[in-house]
């Protein structure tokens, strides 16, 4: 049996007083899409920062291709230039235009030549749609142009894992299918991937693996097929049915 | 709307007047401006007359606005002044990058950049605790002697070194400010992206922290091109001490009013930018967040 790309075990956390995440187990294989779906508060995007070591943890292993990431005198710089994540807020940075944005890190980190960074990122922008943007700055850009840039920004590193904490939660309707269709392309190209959604529709297409997560655990995880058809977990089940009753699946 | 009517009626009916609401807005414009330059020409002549009349202003005309004096003293303090101007200058460029390395240090985090951090908030506590002008009398006057060897014994260089230290503090809390008001997803994606907490402070925080804070920079400008002429204590003849001298000698005090013409000379025009810059600024923001 090989290695898994990712692997979550016993992880807990708190803020203050609040458990945001209670002994959370979790194994992503190579090439695998994870989707993670529950209400806000759940857990699901701390998870995604703790696996990012953005948030430190309590308690619990966080392995990445069998190394854990979470012990002492771990370089976090090394381990987040393994992977990339994308925030619900895009997070561009404002005062660089998009060219800059994709290259900083290749560049400062990578220490990759500007020219061929610059190459690369225009590779990346046609790829996407978005080479007519390359000297804009992101204030000129729509929601999803800059969610779709955020991508690409992750992606200039080469990571092969992604995370992405709800990406499309703060877009206009119309625009979400623009990136949604991106992580589907990302999908193609066999990138694992740990999704914090709430796209149902996206989440049964695209998943190899749902993870319903209430209250800091994960109640709850199987194919998509199981768990939007048949849930076993009564938090499961009232949790779609809410969502079928606001006519989102 | 009456009078607007009235107005009508007085140049000959609707209409002659212009539409009725397209011009309503330059007139108001020329009222207020007719206002405004009224009501100044007022102020300045009552407060000239209230000025003019007292018993003791022949006494001060000749100790303080005397024509011959003013000519005969003009060509000392505008050395003297040179020399504040290049203070200013100078003392600024250093503040500048010195107080963003405080701030910086101040905004590391983790458990390992704890001695330079408290290195820096003790720096800041003590200097702006103490009074600009003791630490200049401390440092002018108490360093050089030391007499150390190696150690420069020039009053201006330590007068200068006290201003910088003191304006650094300040300078440093506002750059904290600027760093501070950059949105912490910002630093979260930075860092999310590889980049040393070092990088992440270079290239994303402080580029966006220094144009948030260009005002205040700006009004600490405005402070400091004065606040040079306070190295005089050290007997440094800039502007200032030159028309000390000059009072000293003749007991005309016409000097302190050319040294301050001269300042104001060059401060009126920064605080004016001051104030441009910041509403650019402000009104740039609106446009952007509505």
């Amino acid at each position: 049996m090989t290695t898994p790309k990712l692997e979550i075990g016993g992880v807990w956390k708190a803020f203050g007083d609040k458990e945001v995440l209670r002994d959370v187990d979790l194994v992503v294989d190579h090439h695998e899409v994870v989707c993670m779906i529950g209400s806000s508060g759940s857990g699901k995007s701390t998870l995604l920062k703790c696996v990012n070591l953005l948030v430190p943890i309590d308690d619990g292993t966080i392995l990445l291709d069998g190394a854990d990431i979470t012990a002492a005198g771990v370089n976090q710089n090394q381990v987040r230039e393994a992977m990339g994540i994308v925030f619900q807020s895009f997070n561009l940075f404002p005062h660089m235009n998009v060219l800059d944005n994709i290259t900083l890190s290749p560049r400062k980190v990578h220490g990759v030549a500007r020219a061929e960074a610059e190459e690369k990122a225009k590779g990346l922008l046609e790829r996407f749609g978005l080479s007519e943007k390359v000297v804009e700055y992101p204030d000129r850009l729509s929601g999803g142009e800059q969610q779709r840039v955020a991508v690409i920004r992750a992606l200039a590193t080469e990571p092969d894992l992604m995370l992405f904490d709800e990406v499309t939660s703060a877009l206009d309707p119309e625009l979400v299918a623009e990136v949604l269709d991106v992580i589907r392309g990302l999908k193609d190209m066999g990138m694992t991937m740990v999704i914090a959604t709430h796209e149902m529709g996206f989440a049964r297409d695209v998943a190899d693996q749902v993870c319903f997560l209430d209250q800091g655990r994960i109640l709850e995880h199987g194919p998509p097929k199981q768990i939007f058809s048949t849930p076993q977990e009564p938090r499961t089940q009232q949790f779609l049915q809410r969502i079928i009753d606001a006519g989102r699946l | 709307m009456n009078d607007r009517s009235s107005l009508d009626e007085f140049a000959g009916g609707p209409g002659l007047l212009g539409p009725p609401h397209a011009p309503r807005g330059r007139e108001e414009g020329t009222r207020a401006a007719l206002i405004a330059f009224g009501s100044t020409v007022i102020f300045i002549v009552v407060a000239l007359w209230a000025i003019l009349s007292s018993d003791a202003w022949p006494a001060v005309q000749k100790q303080f606005f005397n024509w011959d004096h003013f000519v005969a003293v003009f060509p000392e303090v505008l050395g003297g002044f040179w020399l504040d101007i290049k203070m200013f200058l100078f003392a600024e460029v250093v503040i500048l990058v010195f107080s963003l390395m405080i701030a910086m240090i101040r905004s590391l985090r983790g458990p390992a950049f704890f001695p330079l951090r408290a290195l820096a908030i003790i720096f800041i506590d003590l200097i702006r605790g103490i009074p600009v002008i003791l630490l200049i009398l401390l440092l002018g006057f108490g360093v050089p002697a030391l007499q150390l060897p190696g150690v420069p014994k020039s009053a201006l260089f330590w007068g200068l070194t006290a201003l910088i230290i003191s304006y650094s503090a300040y300078t440093a809390e506002v750059y904290r400010a600027g760093i501070e008001s950059v949105h912490e997803s910002q630093r979260m994606s930075a860092r999310s992206l590889g980049l040393t907490q070092g990088q992440a402070l270079r290239y994303v925080i402080v580029p966006q922290a220094i144009r948030n804070v260009i005002p205040a920079l700006l009004n600490g400008f405005v402070s400091l091109q004065k606040d040079v002429a306070l190295v005089l204590i050290l007997g440094i003849r800039e502007a200032v001490r030159e028309a000390d001298i000059y009072a000293a000698s003749t007991f005309n005090y016409t000097g302190y009013i050319a040294a301050a013409l001269l300042f104001l000379l060059v401060s009126v025009p920064v605080a004016r930018f001051t104030d441009w810059y910041t509403e650019r600024d402000r009104r740039k923001k609106q446009s952007v967040s509505t």
